[in-house]
């Protein structure tokens, strides 16, 4: 268990816990030990999809309910960072989420960017369905 | 959502001071933005200078914006955008809709 970090959080189902977790994230980040990468862009890359994966919880998930929680886990190793956003709803289903489009009017939509992002900047990208909730777990080897 | 509101001639200015545009503040700035066009302005200029951090949210009330303006034939600019601003709309390929400026003069005389 060398070098390993483990972080648990639980947040109200509340937009008002984005930055904290964000903060929480680049601040991890930025203390990783021997991180050969570029540690300002791996801070602002976990401050995204911690905030994206929150935001999907919050609204998707817990159908924005403010008496639900969200619950945040973060899991360093040597090589591994594993970031567990558990919820409390009926869940969504992840195949289901298309892409968002880039070309003309498509590129234009307000919304439906999230899951695509965390899919862009994480390794891999799991949601289950677990007692009590779902869980979105996003890996990226270091 | 702190927003700093000016009128130079034609052109709303809207300086963004807040650090982070995400999924808790964007829907005011989405509001301000609906209202200035629907109020008739026929150009507005958002800057994101003290802005280091935005989500789809944040990215999602600017293309709203935008979808404002050009449904009036009005202009929505930006300006000041930082660079880990910029790589997200570089990965959602927006940096291809928006008209960005260094700064808000730059974007002021391009009206």
């Amino acid at each position: 268990m060398k070098n390993e970090i483990d972080i648990q959080i639980k947040v109200p189902n509340q937009t008002r816990y984005l930055s904290l977790i964000g903060r929480i994230g680049e601040d991890l980040a930025l203390q990783l030990q021997g991180f050969k990468g570029d540690r300002e862009d791996l801070a602002n890359q976990l401050n995204v999809v911690l905030t994206e994966a929150m935001v999907n919880a919050i609204r998707h998930a817990n159908a924005g309910d403010p008496d639900k929680e969200v619950d945040i886990r973060i899991t360093i190793s040597d090589n591994e960072l594993l970031l567990q956003v558990f919820d409390q709803g009926q869940g969504f289903d992840l195949n289901n989420i298309q892409d968002p489009g880039f070309e003309g009017e498509e590129l234009l939509e307000t919304g439906g960017r999230g899951i695509y992002i965390i899919r862009t900047l994480m390794d891999s990208v799991v949601y289950r369905r677990i007692a009590g909730g779902n869980v979105l777990e996003m890996r990226k080897r270091l | 959502m702190n927003i700093k509101r000016e009128e130079q001639g034609n052109v709303v200015l809207l300086q963004v001071k807040e650090e982070r545009l995400d999924a808790h503040n964007a829907e005011e700035l989405k509001q301000e933005l609906a209202n200035l066009f629907e109020s008739g302005k026929n150009g507005v200029v958002v800057d994101l200078k003290e802005v280091r951090f935005i989500d789809s949210s944040g990215l999602g009330a600017l293309v709203s914006g935008f979808k404002n303006a050009s449904a009036r034939q009005a202009d929505l600019k930006l300006s000041g955008v930082q660079s880990q601003v910029k790589s997200m709309f570089e990965l959602t390929r927006l940096h291809r809709v928006f008209d960005i400026y260094s700064t808000m003069d730059d974007a002021l005389a391009s009206f």
